[in-house]
């Protein structure tokens, strides 16, 4: 960081199981790893039990005031559920990306930048499905790059057991592959 | 050299006790803190420093073991979420009367009753106005922040062996279960039973020939005895009321308007104040780190200076915001605002409730 101020808020939003929280918490790392300060707040309500999951991240150069917050800079989508609920949270001129698999209605707000990320059928396709999450990152990441490659690297390490490690090299590979397949819609 | 991490708060809480060389961990799982237990449980410190990490039958377990531990002059602990801090009252109550230094920690969640899982601040009462019987105080630290939750765990310690009296940890479910970075303290070695024997006279460590027998006990039956004991303990408090009030203050040199708040409801704040101040409404923040002993010099110097008006944030009905009240003494305006049973205001919400408090509205939910 070349000494400019930053301040990124992103919610995450999907299906428990998704791997929502760990991309926030990974994410959240890899800032840490960069010299950011972070907060990773999830939804640990009753809520998750019926199956949404989300985690607010922000990644600042300065002092985070509140981990708890109703409006975004960015809102990484990936159920029908989560795009009803939060499309309306994004700031006018913000980001959303979302995954179009189950999308039965897609994004209608017309002042944010919306990408989407084939990240379900890419996974599918390429039997990636564990590191579903990451190639969706990797697509964030392309559009708005808070956090360098390095970086991610450094903070898969520190967020996965030891015995995952070997893994690393596969995740590092779903962040590239995001970069590669991120659209923009509008 | 201290170590970064991103952890929750509970976790980093955990991880501080180990650290902060306690010997003893006795609790009963609730949600939202039963992360604390499970680290713990997890990181088995009984085979690196040997502090001892026991699931009791029930929270009245939990805390009468920490009372029999902390009468033998060990670092003793527990904590619990909201329902299993009611159940330890009577036992605090014991710890406070036999004058014996513990730390309990209550991640809060919504009440009355089983209440909710979700983070909520309406143990202040309880707490700090006393939640068992008789005249005695808890020193009530209130961590805004994993580095926090960290930090203070080795505070409540040093404290409540430094004044011989229990103190807790009020937490809420957000600050536990969110995660931040953390600057971990170097671990620092547990006390040798020489140590303990040589620090804490007190203490029960096996009467050796020639010495005096050390009771511990809540127990005087003589009403004289008693009362002797209470001004003694009124001392005390007094002493405690004068040294150890901490608290931040964000933006209250030029504010006309003072949010106070603790916890994550601090957090809120902090934002709302940030939004306050780009839309040029002078607002600041007084966050209490201290419940017990309160702020109280604090806030009425502010009031003295000319601050218009206190808003205290809550996740409560108003709690906290009657001791502002008694700290400001009629000298400014003071309400209260907050959601209750879980749900928290955003900073959003807060900034709207500031905006109409500093425009003279009273009632603000």
């Amino acid at each position: 960081m070349n000494g400019e101020f930053m301040n990124e808020e992103i919610i995450i939003a999907g299906f428990g199981g998704q791997g929502v929280l760990s991309m926030g918490k990974i994410l959240a790392y890899s800032g840490l790893m960069q010299g950011l300060e972070v907060s990773w707040m999830p939804s640990y309500g009753p809520e998750m039990r019926g199956g949404t999951a989300n985690v607010t991240v922000i990644l600042s150069t300065e002092r985070i005031s509140s981990p708890i917050l109703t409006a975004f800079d960015t809102a990484i989508i990936l159920n029908q559920q989560s795009l009803d609920k939060f499309e309306n949270t994004v700031k006018p001129g913000g980001l959303l990306i979302y995954d179009p698999n189950g999308i039965s209605r897609p994004p209608e707000r017309t002042d944010l930048r919306i990408y989407s990320v084939e990240a379900s059928k890419t996974a599918n396709e390429k039997n990636m499905h564990k590191i579903f999450n990451m190639i969706v990152l990797g697509g964030y990441l392309k559009v708005k790059p808070v956090v360098s490659l390095d970086f991610i690297e450094a903070g898969l390490k520190k967020s996965l057991p030891e015995r995952h490690h070997k893994l690393i090299p596969a995740n590092l590979e779903g962040v590239k592959l995001g970069g590669e397949i991120i659209n923009r819609v509008n | 050299m201290s170590e970064l991490r991103l952890m929750k708060g509970n976790e980093a809480l955990a991880e501080a006790a180990i650290r902060a060389g306690v010997d003893a961990y006795y609790g009963y799982p609730i949600t939202p803190q039963s992360e604390v237990m499970e680290y713990l449980m997890a990181a088995n410190p009984e085979k690196t420093t040997g502090m001892v990490v026991l699931q009791a039958e029930s929270e009245v377990s939990s805390i009468n073991m920490v009372y029999g531990a902390a009468g033998a002059g060990k670092m003793a602990m527990t904590s619990s979420s909201s329902p299993g801090v009611s159940l330890m009252q009577e036992g605090i109550s014991y710890i406070a009367g036999a004058e014996l230094p513990c730390v309990v920690v209550n991640v809060v969640r919504g009440g009355p009753g089983l209440g909710t899982i979700q983070p909520s601040q309406a143990d202040y009462f309880q707490t700090v106005k006393g939640g068992g019987h008789g005249d005695y105080k808890l020193i009530t630290l209130a961590p805004a922040s994993v580095q926090e939750m960290s930090d203070f765990m080795r505070l409540a310690f040093e404290l409540a062996f430094k004044y011989r009296n229990p103190a807790m940890i009020l937490s809420d479910g957000a600050i536990g279960q969110m995660m931040e970075k953390v600057e971990l303290f170097d671990p620092i070695p547990r006390r040798t039973d020489e140590e303990v024997a040589q620090q804490c006279p007190w203490a029960t460590t096996g009467r050796k020939r020639g010495t005096q027998k050390r009771v511990i006990t809540s127990l005087r039956l003589v009403a004289s005895v008693q009362e002797e004991f209470n001004i003694k303990l009124q001392k005390k408090y007094k002493q405690i009321q004068e040294n150890e009030v901490r608290c931040e203050m964000i933006g209250c040199e030029d504010a006309q308007f003072v949010i106070v708040a603790y916890g994550s409801s601090a957090r809120t704040s902090m934002k709302a104040v940030e939004l306050a101040r780009k839309s040029g409404l002078r607002a600041g923040l007084l966050r209490p780190q201290t419940l017990w002993p309160f702020p109280t010099k604090e806030l009425r110097s502010l009031a003295e200076r000319g601050v218009q008006g206190f808003l205290s944030v809550e996740m409560s009905a108003g709690q906290m915001v009657e001791d502002v009240r008694l700290a400001v003494n009629g000298r400014s305006r003071v309400e209260h605002f907050g959601r209750m049973g879980g749900v928290i205001a955003s900073p959003l919400d807060i900034f709207e409730a500031l905006k109409q408090f500093a425009a003279g509205e009273k009632k603000l939910f």
